[in-house]
């Protein structure tokens, strides 16, 4: 039976009664006293060298407070990468990011001048009327062209190339098994670069206390710790306990509000130097231009295979776009997101990865929902399903045929992954029956007789989770740990606070994390209420990214909240004058082994706080504990999905029918919102796969650069979802037995709705088609 | 946005008159206007609201003329205009519920935006647009791209729409603003058959002769069968290739045609 | 500077604008109202939607003195008298029908409108019905299911 509470209840969400009665708290609604309001006049060409900024006229308008530009941040930092990959000739090329731009301009949107004023018209206003001398310079937007002698982006580092990257199995001996196989199927792709499009906008609010010399960064971010630490050590030299970052309620973030951000620096230094608060929040079109976007790579990838289908060899190539600076974790994603998941589900022998990094006129690129495993995940299984046609294999046969069997696990891949748990035949049996595989010949005939193209796609993915641990990703470049904390504070009458460095941004951590601890504790959920998003609040945090909140974020509760309970049994045992190891703990109650004795949860935590006979010298007052947790291991959650879509042949149109999931998690904490999660990443990756392109021309201007180009799902684009997480291997290395499960939809969904397109259209002989699959693509395959 | 004075007027002849001023524009429900506003690409002085003005609200019909006021939401049209239901479906599908609910056919008209619905309804009925001072037949009133025969300061007061005897409209719509990538109204009158098409010239509406001339001897889908519409001058964009647009223009004909009975 | 009036959420209210003040601009700012959220600048998100004389409305698409003298009504109007979520709201919590809650008000004030004109919506007609309101985070399988919900318990 269902539990109505703790681990595994579909607990409601308690932050939903704030969110749906108004009274969230986001970034954008807090308003300090005094503030002033900031513009950036950003560039409106791709490249060019700023030859002169006239800021006087602009500076004489009414409500001017000030206007900023480069000069103004000579004493900082540039915005620092987080992550540094080393290919083949030496650690990438890492070009200064500056707050302002610093006498050139690289993308369209790049900031050259911060406008202060009373409001923000004016500020506007003013941004206007400042005149720029700007030299246009070539631009150079595809990347085949900017690693063939195309401008440079960075004159001062000589190439447009960040890094060549070469990993996995030996070359020459992958090479050797193309040889000599059977059968070879070969696909150039791209993965189409995407606008992440969090539906709040990014805000920042600097304010500065001149009696403490503490300033205060309010932001839309999944990761305060992280841009206190990036912003205070490396760009404006303020030490942690000078500066405080408070992310509020966040509204959604997908990556895009992970890294630092030039407007965070900006309005963090600015509100010192004119000391009132500053505040900016971005217009939509606004962060089409400075939100890192995600994807954007061009890829060549090759399976060899034996006659049956087995898988011999593997081998990739790829163009990963940067864009015009290296955002936060940039560099990681092509490469240890990327190159370490190409094994997929498969226990393919030889797997050989090469990226290429490029820098580009274009916005930075960073990690989008999925990071690097959607790319990965889009070339397999687009490759796979080719060669099962090629081949005449049944596309769910050969997937099986191909599986890492359940008995091999741990497992280890070629592309340095050891996977500890999984059942992919496990989720693939689901997967059929949920999506009704059987009857499919018969929804396409009836399709058929109503003038539509129907096609099955099927595909497979693996995620890797939390990445982990610190000393393996220190090891490959990442320059910070990649742990978790936790504080358990329990309060006297027996509730308790948590604070966590995760940060919650729609995942439900508030109703989630009290799940686990209550549970833990033996009390109700109520009792327990959780913080985050506050470096003056919470210890430290990694924040939320990469699914990482339950796996990483929860261990550490879990670690915190095991200390809680020892240091009450050492309480409980005092209270019942019984040797601490014959006290146990159960429902909330403690108990002395053998006796009748026993304590409740409640009197234990009162006498924490009210220690009129403790034994001092063995027994420290109060309640509460703080754990720090490193997991041993990335987590591998892994599924299989189904797509039914019908084709349009007059128009193109695609019509995505069904969809069908079958996840394996590991051990659910709230199956509602694990489900919500599944969901949402379905939604994105139908939008990848049918809807949305950045596309950028050849001057390096946006096309697509608002809601009037750029197509973002709605509900009329999506049918109901099947989904289903009941094949369960639990992780084998952290407390809960969880895997994490926030980006699995938008790295399976994809290659599920391309394949089936594709196979809608496999008798008019369409083998591939990029995504996005718009009506005008499809119609023009469908042409020859 | 720049400032502007805002006027709310009462009646016609307040708004005629609050039209006069210098860089005066009329504003409709907006919801065109109140966007290029935010984009900085309009600069007004005044604005001047014409949906309080109560006779230009409201949808009639008699001796076979659908009439509409000029500051009719398409919302109104949509649940009205049950006298002519290719057009109250047109108005059904404009932007989305909350933008029919400010909208108006005034605004939309006078705006002319290539890929917008309205221009196709009132080219393919044939209809008259009246404003304050004349009557415009739908032939002379679109000039191209965002271009009308409205002078400055006129104000459409009514558009009305000669019934036909079947009709449809069929939009095939631009994935992200889901405005028409393409649209083509087709209506069937005693005198002849007409298309209107909108969304796929860069030129903004225009009638498919071609088709009216062979749908007005058969109508039936197959009729434009043999017939082709040349890409060029038609759009091509992110979207679709002109030689797309051109492919949907008869796929949607076909469509109307059949939809109409 | 003009001054403009109106009722909100049953309250009288008036305060001065300027001609270019939007309705959302008014909402948040001089009223504190700041459950209305702005997520785009060409009219499409959806998560400013409010009610102007019973109609739904994008607030960033409407001038504040365009909503003089009219009845205005937001998501911190949409709870029962005493303060509980009301029936379409509650929906949306037992349904799982927002994740980030950024778009969720206009979601909520959408999905009121739809089922006040339409009480028995079939999911297409609720799936087209927001077509002006975006949402990233929920893949809307759980906005029309809450819907669906609020419609069966206001029938």
């Amino acid at each position: 039976m269902a539990k109505d509470s703790g681990i595994g209840a579909a607990s409601k969400r308690r932050e939903d009664v704030r969110f749906l009665s108004g009274s969230g708290k986001y970034t954008d609604d807090i308003n300090l006293a005094g503030q002033a309001y900031a513009c950036f006049l950003r560039s409106s060409v791709a490249h060019g060298r700023i030859n002169a900024i006239d800021t006087a006229a602009a500076t004489a308008m009414p409500g001017v407070v000030a206007i900023l530009t480069a000069k103004d941040f000579e004493g900082a930092g540039g915005l620092p990468c987080g992550w540094c990959v080393t290919g083949k000739d030496g650690p990438m090329k890492e070009p200064k990011h500056p707050i302002l731009a610093e006498g050139k301009v690289r993308h369209v949107g790049d900031p050259i001048a911060m406008v202060i004023a009373d409001t923000k018209e004016q500020a506007q206003a003013a941004a206007d009327a400042i005149s720029v001398d700007i030299e246009e310079l070539p631009a150079v937007i595809d990347m085949k062209a900017a690693i063939a002698g195309g401008p440079l982006v960075h004159e001062d580092i000589g190439t447009n190339l960040c890094y060549d990257w070469n990993f996995g199995s030996d070359k020459a001996e992958t090479d050797a098994a193309f040889e000599t196989a059977h059968h070879v199927t070969r696909l150039e792709l791209t993965n189409n670069r995407l606008v992440p499009n969090a539906m709040e906008p990014r805000v920042a609010i600097g304010a500065y206390d001149r009696s403490t010399g503490e300033h205060t960064l309010y932001t839309t971010s999944q990761n305060p710790h992280v841009i206190r630490l990036l912003m205070g050590a490396f760009v404006l030299q303020i030490p942690e306990h000078k500066l405080r970052v408070v992310a509020p309620d966040v509204g959604g973030g997908f990556g895009s509000k992970i890294f630092h951000y030039a407007e965070e620096a900006a309005c963090t230094l600015a509100a010192k130097l004119v000391n009132r608060p500053v505040k900016w929040t971005a217009e939509r079109s606004e962060s089409f231009v400075t939100d890192a976007h995600g994807r954007d790579h061009v890829s060549t990838i090759e399976l060899a295979l034996d006659a049956e289908g087995h898988f011999l060899a593997l081998r990739t190539d790829t163009l990963a776009n940067m864009g015009a600076y290296l955002s936060t974790f940039a560099p990681s994603v092509p490469t240890y997101l990327h190159g370490t998941l190409m094994a997929g589900n498969y226990a393919t022998p030889l797997i050989n990865v090469n990226v290429r990094a490029v820098f580009t006129n274009t916005v930075p690129v960073d990690a989008y929902r999925g990071a690097g495993r959607p790319e990965a995940t889009f070339q397999l299984e687009r490759v796979i399903d080719m060669a099962a046609r090629e081949m005449g294999i049944d596309p769910v046969e050969i997937r099986r045929r191909n599986f890492i069997k359940p008995d091999q696990f741990p497992y280890q891949t070629p592309v340095a992954l050891a996977y500890d748990t999984g059942n992919y035949h496990a989720t693939m049996d689901k997967l059929v029956e949920i999506a009704d595989i059987a009857g499919f010949a018969a929804r396409k005939a009836e399709s058929a007789a109503r003038g539509k193209l129907r096609g099955l796609g099927i595909a497979c993915y693996i995620e890797a989770c939390g990445i982990a641990p610190s000393a393996v990703a220190g090891a490959l470049g990442a320059r910070a740990g990649l742990y978790e904390s936790a504080t358990v504070r329990v309060n006297a009458t027996g509730s308790v606070t948590v604070l966590t460095g995760s940060h919650s941004h729609g995942q439900g951590h508030e109703t989630t994390f009290p799940q686990v601890v209550a549970e833990m504790l033996g009390i109700d959920e109520g009792q327990v209420e959780v913080v985050h998003g506050d470096t003056g609040r919470i210890p430290f945090g990694m924040g939320t990214y990469g699914s990482r909140s339950i796996a990483v974020g929860g261990a550490a509760l879990v670690r915190a909240t095991e200390k809680i309970i020892n240091k009450a049994r050492k309480i409980a045992a005092h209270l019942m004058e019984a040797a601490e190891g014959d006290v146990e703990f159960a429902n909330g109650t403690f108990s002395v082994k053998g006796t009748d004795k026993s304590v409740g949860w409640g009197d234990v935590c009162l006498t924490a706080y009210v220690p009129h006979n403790f034994p001092h010298e063995t027994l420290e007052p109060g309640l509460e504990e703080t754990a720090f947790y490193d997991p041993a291991n990335f987590t591998f959650p892994a599924g299989a999905y189904a797509a039914e879509v019908e084709v349009d042949p007059d128009t193109g149109q695609v019509t995505l029918c069904s969809f069908a999931a079958a996840d394996d998690f590991g051990n659910i904490i709230n199956p509602m919102i694990v489900d919500g999660q599944v969901h949402g990443g379905i939604g994105q990756g139908v939008g990848q796969a049918l809807l949305e392109h950045a596309v950028y021309d050849a001057n390096g201007q946006l096309l697509s650069g608002s809601y009037m180009d750029y197509a973002m799902p709605r509900a009329d684009d999506v049918p109901f979802y099947a989904v289903d997480h009941s094949c369960q291997t639990p992780c084998t290395h952290n407390p809960l037995g969880v895997k994490g499960c926030g980006e699995a939809g938008a790295i399976g969904t994809p290659p599920t709705i391309v394949n089936a397109v594709i196979d809608a259209l496999a008798d008019r002989g369409v083998k591939h088609i990029d995504m996005p699959l718009t009506p005008a693509r499809v119609w023009a395959a469908m042409q020859g | 946005m720049y400032d502007f004075e805002f006027v709310k007027v009462g009646s016609l002849a307040e708004a005629v008159a609050a039209l006069k001023a210098e860089g005066a524009q009329a504003l409709g429900g907006g919801q065109t206007l109140i966007p290029t506003l935010k984009q900085r690409l309009a600069q007004p002085a005044k604005l001047v609201s014409l949906t309080g003005i109560a006779e230009l609200v409201g949808v009639s019909a008699s001796d076979g003329v659908l009439s509409v006021g000029g500051a009719t939401t398409h919302a109104q049209v949509a649940r009205e205009a049950t006298a002519y239901p290719a057009l109250a479906e047109l108005a059904s599908h404009i932007g989305d519920p909350a933008v029919r609910n400010r909208g108006t056919i005034g605004g939309s008209l006078a705006n002319d935006d290539p890929a917008a619905d309205y221009p196709a309804g009132v080219l393919g009925s044939g209809a008259t647009v009246v404003t304050n001072a004349r009557e415009i037949a739908a032939d002379d009133f679109f000039r191209g791209l965002f271009e009308t025969a409205l002078e400055e300061g006129e104000i459409i007061t009514a558009v009305r729409f000669p019934i036909p005897q079947k009709a449809s409209y069929q939009r095939f719509a631009q994935p992200a603003s889901r405005f028409a990538l393409t649209g083509v109204f087709v209506a069937q009158y005693a005198d002849g058959v007409r298309v209107a098409v909108t969304g796929a010239s860069e030129n903004g509406v225009f009638r498919w002769s071609d088709a009216e001339a062979a749908l007005s001897s058969s109508f039936a889908p197959e009729a434009v069968d043999g017939l082709s519409v040349s890409p060029d001058g038609l759009i091509g964009d992110l979207h679709g290739t002109p030689e797309y647009r051109a492919h949907l223009v008869k796929v949607l004909t076909r469509r109307a045609v059949a939809a109409a009975g | 500077m003009p001054s403009v009036s109106m009722t909100v959420n049953g309250r009288q209210v008036s305060g001065e604008v300027e001609g270019r003040t939007l309705l959302v601009e008014f909402l948040r700012g001089p009223l504190g109202l700041t459950g209305t959220h702005v997520g785009c600048d060409t009219s499409q998100c959806g998560a400013c939607v409010v009610h102007v004389n019973g109609q739904d409305v994008k607030s960033c698409t409407m001038l504040a003195l365009e909503a003089d003298g009219a009845e205005v009504r937001t998501i911190e109007g949409m709870a029962n008298p005493d303060g509980s979520l009301g029936v379409v709201q509650q929906a949306f919590q037992d349904n799982h029908g927002l994740q980030c809650g950024y778009c969720t008000p206009g979601m909520v004030m959408t999905a009121a409108a739809l089922l006040e004109k339409n009480p028995d919506p079939s999911e297409a007609e609720i799936r087209a019905y927001l077509e002006g309101n975006l949402c990233r985070c929920t893949g809307y399988h759980n906005i029309v299911k809450s819907i669906q919900a609020a419609a069966a318990a206001l029938r």
